[in-house]
């Protein structure tokens, strides 16, 4: 069975030791969600996605949803999301993961269906692909990772990177009359009616992580009123690829990013379709 | 596969005509009434930007045996409702073939003198009966007067199949048109020599 | 026995789906196989099925890898150009091993070309298609009754090898219509359930559907085992018909709408007293090398008739090791040749080889 391939190999890490006898004398305050996989991840320091990660597999163990959900790893960083998260996944061709959900959900419509995808992948060669599944109102989450860059093929310009931005493609900065101005992922599927919630939010700070997870948690959720879709778009931090430093890369989420992705609720649902809540 | 030698000799039509006048129903109508009576049939339309007021033909072939290549360059029979088919597929009939053509919408008519060469009047015809898209009937009517490859109840079968229900009231118009094509046809003929 | 029906190839081909079982058709308009998509938007939802026109055929296709990967039947239909575009995702489909029909009702290309028939798409179809090492079974319909018979057949060897299955039609065979039999069908059990994404119970691991195998130790023995299934096909799927190949002392070499034009023109050539026989490929993939090289030994020459310009003639060539002269004629651009014209052709190549 594929549980045992693709896992990276071993590396030099040093994981500290844990003594049962003593662990038996603390009181438990925080675990890791069972459904997250106990494996190394790939990320780099300060990345956000294995926090994402975290928190969507901490949505479905709170929700007991595990036998219940299929996710959609994209192309980019994320792609090997199913390496650590202990569910039933399908690894979609760049950009086309919400045409694989649309595929998964129309067959499977009492199951959660959720894409996890990049700004490369969702807002660049798969926009098509995104608007469309939006426009149909597919029951499935998105999960949009915007960190403003292409991560996995190590820093160029995406369709997100912020106006005079540089990135190894944009080296003099992102020229918006060339390139036109960063896409507005979560305003722009906003305006379909066929988008159920659409959210920005981030996890660069402790608030942060829990406006996030309360957001996928409403967005798991919500699938159950087959009312259309959710896009939760998440501002990620990038330190690699922004050269800077962890710390460095939560401050400039706080002060540049979020001046072109404001964050907050940007389309919620009405009261009256909440009432089985 | 059979060869060719030790089959009944099979029947190869080409109906042709522009877009709108019927010519895929006539040939469609045909191709049902043979299956009716379990032969071999094709029905190979040409299609694309003709479907849109162009010109439009189909052949059809009805045989006793299994039928090889439904696309064909020499005819037995032709139904022409149009100068450029007159044109076009006159000279591909077999020698001793039958042309039929509609003598409303054709002036010239080819001049070859070793086929059978039958005008019908049905455009006028169908404006008698007040319904011009009964042409198409008259003109299989007439055919099949003249070739009866197909018995008529079994084109009165295949009628109703190929219209859709929705105009199944049209049915006994259509019946009319097919008997006046017979009439037609057995009054005009006459033996080329 | 069921009653004889009046259908389009492309019809017969989207009742059988139906008839088929298949869960989840999505396609793309584009001629000549609009009906397709059309029939099965009518008739799919009587049945609870799911059919959907996707914003493109990219779409399409990953919408059968969704559905595909989720353990149901799924099929999408296209023309040249559609079929192209779908290229990406058939490989990500062979790769993650995914069971699932596509068909492709070939017309006239390269580019936009035209809406008449063509076998312009062989090499595409056979050699792979899209990016990497990988196959797809390919069978190649030549009547009505075929198109609808490949279907059934299709889905069955998909599930049969956890790979997707090409009906490689045509225009022609598309839009004709021919009286059509669906025969009693009973679907062989397939057990999807050790790597179907349906959701994980506590009892299994989880399952996932993937091509990527980063290391390359791991993608090394992917490829082996993907080429150890090919072998199996090639070793147990090859389908053939042969007509007057007893006594033949030449050999058309055709496969769909070719095979039937192949038909007329052998009848009329042995009423000339040429015995010439026909070859007809049924799969294209697995190509059937090795009658044609037991034929090779028979005839004096062989003559493959496409709607091309000569794309499955390399593989009589590759099949006759030499054996015996391999020669090509074909029509393209949606023109197609009449009987007479190939025996025409037949009879100066006869004369030609005699010469020599």
């Amino acid at each position: 069975m594929p549980t045992d391939q693709h896992v990276l190999p071993e590396t030099d890490l040093i994981i500290p030791a844990c003594h049962k006898e003593e662990e038996e004398e603390y009181e438990v305050v925080y675990h890791k969600p069972a459904t997250l996989v106990d494996a190394n991840m790939h990320y780099c320091p300060g990345c956000a996605h294995s926090l994402v990660h975290k928190l969507i597999m901490e949505v479905v163990e709170e929700l007991n949803i595990q036998d219940k959900t299929v996710g959609v790893a994209p192309v980019g960083c994320s792609v090997f999301a199913y390496d650590y998260m202990d569910i039933d996944m399908q690894e979609a061709a760049h950009g086309r993961a919400c045409a694989v959900a649309t595929g998964i959900k129309r067959l499977m419509p009492d199951k959660y269906v959720f894409t996890y995808q990049g700004d490369g992948d969702l807002a660049a060669i798969g926009i098509a692909e995104t608007l469309h599944a939006i426009n149909r109102g597919e029951n499935i989450l998105i999960v949009f990772m915007n960190n403003a860059v292409y991560g996995m093929t190590s820093g160029q310009m995406a369709p997100t990177t912020l106006a005079g931005m540089h990135t190894t493609t944009s080296p003099d900065g992102r020229d918006v009359s060339f390139y036109g101005a960063p896409i507005k992922v979560a305003e722009l599927m906003a305006n379909l009616p066929g988008s159920f919630y659409v959210t920005r939010q981030a996890v660069n700070s402790a608030n942060a992580v829990r406006k996030t997870r309360k957001a996928l948690m409403n967005a798991f959720k919500y699938q159950q009123l087959h009312k259309g879709t959710c896009l939760v778009e998440i501002i990620g931090n990038c330190p690699s690829n922004w050269k800077m430093t962890p710390v460095e890369a939560v401050k400039f989420i706080d002060e540049e990013m979020v001046k072109t992705f404001p964050l907050g609720d940007i389309k919620v649902p009405n009261t009256e379709d909440l009432k089985i809540f | 596969m059979n060869s060719i030698n030790d089959c009944r000799k099979p029947e190869e039509l080409i109906v042709a005509g522009f877009g709108g006048q019927g010519v895929l129903s006539l040939g469609m109508t045909l191709a049902y009434a043979g299956m009716v009576e379990n032969k071999e049939i094709s029905w190979m339309p040409s299609y694309g930007p003709e479907m849109r007021g162009g010109t439009a033909n189909c052949i059809v072939i009805i045989s006793d045996n299994k039928i090889s290549s439904p696309i064909l360059s020499q005819f037995d029979s032709a139904i022409v409702l149009n100068q450029p088919s007159m044109d076009k597929f006159a000279p591909r009939i077999k020698p001793g073939g039958l042309l039929l053509y509609e003598s409303g919408n054709i002036f010239k008519p080819s001049i070859r003198t070793d086929i059978d060469i039958i005008g019908i009047p049905a455009t006028t015809e169908a404006l008698k009966m007040k319904n011009t898209r009964t042409m198409n009937m008259i003109m299989l009517g007439a055919y099949l007067q003249l070739k009866p490859v197909v018995q008529n109840d079994s084109i009165l079968e295949a009628l109703a199949k190929v219209l859709p229900e929705k105009y199944h009231h049209l049915l006994p118009i259509n019946r009319q048109a097919l008997e006046l094509g017979e009439t037609l046809a057995r009054q005009l003929k006459e033996p080329v020599s | 026995m069921s009653e004889f029906k009046l259908m389009k190839g492309n019809e017969a081909m989207a009742e059988a789906a139906i008839l088929a079982g298949c869960d989840a058709y999505f396609g793309y308009p584009i001629t000549p196989q609009s009906e397709v998509l059309e029939y099965l938007a009518r008739e799919m939802p009587k049945h609870n099925r799911i059919v959907m026109q996707a914003e493109s055929e990219v779409a399409s296709i990953n919408m059968v890898y969704g559905a595909a990967g989720a353990g149901f039947r799924a099929m999408t239909s296209s023309s040249s150009p559609g079929i192209s575009l779908m290229q990406e995702g058939i490989s990500y489909i062979a790769g993650a091993e995914l069971p699932c029909l596509i068909v492709n009702v070939n017309r006239a290309g390269p580019g936009l070309g035209t809406i008449q028939p063509g076998q312009g798409d062989y090499f595409q179809s056979t050699k792979g298609g899209g990016h990497g090492d990988y196959k797809m079974i390919v069978l190649a319909p030549a009547s009505v009754q075929e198109m609808a018979d490949f279907v059934f057949l299709g889905f069955d060897l998909a599930d049969k090898y956890r790979n997707p299955v090409l009906m490689l039609s045509d225009g022609a065979i598309g839009q004709m219509m021919e009286k059509v039999q669906f025969k009693p069908y009973t679907r062989p059990e397939t057990d999807k359930s050790s790597w179907a994404t349906t959701g994980k119970p506590r009892t299994r691991n989880r399952n996932y559907i993937t091509s990527l195998h980063i290391l390359p130790e791991k993608m090394e023995i992917h490829n082996l085992k993907l080429e150890e299934k090919f072998k199996k096909i090639r070793e147990n799927e090859v389908r053939l018909e042969e007509m007057n190949t007893a006594d033949a002392e030449y050999l058309f070499v055709a496969y769909g709408l070719s095979a039937r034009i192949c038909q007329k023109a052998m009848d009329i050539a042995r009423e000339k007293g040429i015995r010439i026989g026909l070859l007809r490929p049924i799969t294209l993939y697995p190509y059937p090398y090795r009658r044609l090289l037991e034929l090779a030994g028979q005839v004096k020459m062989m003559l493959s008739v496409e709607l091309n310009s000569g794309q499955m003639v390399e593989d009589v060539r590759l099949a006759v090791e030499g054996k015996v002269p391999v020669e090509f004629y074909g029509r393209m651009g949606g023109m197609m040749p009449t009987p007479e014209e190939i025996v025409h052709h037949l009879e100066t190549l006869i004369q030609y080889h005699h010469a020599n």
